[in-house]
């Protein structure tokens, strides 16, 4: 396929969707087999809307691609909708969350081991927001249930995926002896 | 009068550990128990004096900071020669070590949050199949029937007397689910040219809600409604 038309199919396709697109899945609707042609065009129309000064931009997040608003221009985004507060997960719930994403898949014993509190609160409130799932359940007595983050934790934090996060050794503790 | 203040500054005892550590800049590696641990139980007892509601665990830290204090008192135990006696602290300053990680690790995710939250994508448009999930009642039943009716009337002048029975809309509704989870409400009526026969299919409808065979459901209220078959399994149960 011409390599500009590849790019506009692929645009219209990001424009319409309203979650992140795999190239996997473009590669499906587009009925291209070659993955690596697709993800040209598509890191070249991400570059164009970056050469662009465009107010939107093309995110690569949670193993996909998404057109997305500019960071800048987020108070008239806002303004257009009055009635979405934005909301800002708790201090526990951030905790529990980077455990989960480091450890993963893990019971909820061993996070409040981590933690030194009780976390079923909190588990049930990241379920509901879509940011964990049940991923199993270990071979332990009671068959205690196992966490996992989703595609929704990447793209709630603007992941391409978990490596995206630094790993532990990376993190510099600020008090240490 | 009697009221608890739920304690939001220390999220538990760990974090309350570690703002003393922080606070009197000590090493978590070599912390002086006996006033890491006076400290502590400073807090606890301020805690109770303002009635904060504390959870449980900040009792069982405080019983293993004086148990590990109790410990540094005790001469060593008689171990082999060549082996160093173990540090009683060192579990809890593993523990403290652990828990800054992910607290760090919290704190690269918050950022991340800000950034993200000034980011907006598209939002959905076509709601999806999972979004219908209010149990339509029999009142949006009726709307919506309504609403088809009026529509009729536009196209509907002859009468004809025919003889319609309900089995066979019921049928016919059926039939039109067959290899379908789902179809809108109106194309149950889509077709039918007389008030007659619309006011049968609404019947058979009605009748297969109650016998549980199809179900009428919503994405939101008053929203377009959406006729699912229940599955073959459950039907057969009945």
């Amino acid at each position: 396929m011409e390599k500009g038309k590849l790019k506009n199919i692929i645009e219209c396709l990001l424009f319409f969707s309203d979650k992140p697109l795999g190239i996997d899945k473009l590669a499906e609707i587009i009925e291209i087999e070659n993955c690596d042609e697709i993800r040209e065009a598509v890191e070249d129309l991400k570059k164009e809307y970056e050469l662009r000064n465009s107010g939107l931009q093309v995110l690569n997040i949670a193993q996909g691609y998404q057109f997305c608003t500019r960071s800048e221009f987020s108070n008239w985004v806002r303004k257009l909708y009055k009635s979405q507060t934005t909301f800002h997960l708790s201090p526990p719930a951030l905790e529990t969350l980077s455990i989960i994403a480091y450890k993963q898949p893990v019971t909820r014993a061993e996070i409040e081991k981590i933690r030194g509190v009780d976390t079923s609160y909190v588990l049930r409130t990241l379920l509901q927001k879509k940011l964990i799932r049940i991923s199993g359940r270990k071979k332990l007595p009671g068959r205690p249930i196992l966490y996992g983050t989703t595609q929704e934790f990447l793209r709630y934090f603007g992941l391409r995926d978990l490596s995206e996060i630094p790993s532990l050794e990376e993190i510099k503790p600020p008090v240490s002896g | 009068m009697d009221y608890k203040v739920k304690l939001e500054v220390f999220e538990g005892p760990l974090d309350l550990l570690l703002h003393l550590i922080k606070k009197n800049e000590l090493d978590i590696f070599n912390i002086p128990i006996a006033e890491i641990t006076s400290d502590y139980l400073n807090y606890i007892k301020l805690f109770r004096r303002l009635n904060l509601d504390f959870a449980g665990e900040f009792l069982v830290a405080a019983s293993t900071l004086i148990h590990i204090k109790s410990r540094m008192l005790l001469p060593p135990t008689e171990t082999v020669e060549e082996e160093e006696p173990e540090d009683p602290r060192a579990e809890l300053a593993a523990r403290l070590m652990e828990y800054q990680k992910f607290k760090e690790a919290a704190d690269i995710l918050r950022e991340r949050e800000a950034i993200q939250s000034t980011i907006y994508g598209r939002l959905p448009i076509i709601p999806g199949d999972e979004d219908y999930t209010i149990e339509a009642t029999l009142f949006d039943l009726l709307d919506a029937f309504q609403r088809v009716v009026v529509q009729a009337e536009e196209e509907v002048r002859e009468i004809i007397q025919e003889d319609i029975r309900i089995e066979d809309r019921i049928r016919e509704v059926l039939s039109l689910l067959e290899n379908r989870r789902f179809i809108n409400f109106e194309t149950i009526f889509s077709g039918q040219t007389t008030k007659r026969l619309l006011i049968v299919t609404f019947l058979a409808l009605l009748e297969l809600i109650r016998l549980r065979m199809v179900f009428a459901r919503q994405a939101r209220p008053f929203g377009a409604i959406r006729i699912y078959r229940t599955k073959q399994e459950l039907v057969a149960q009945t």
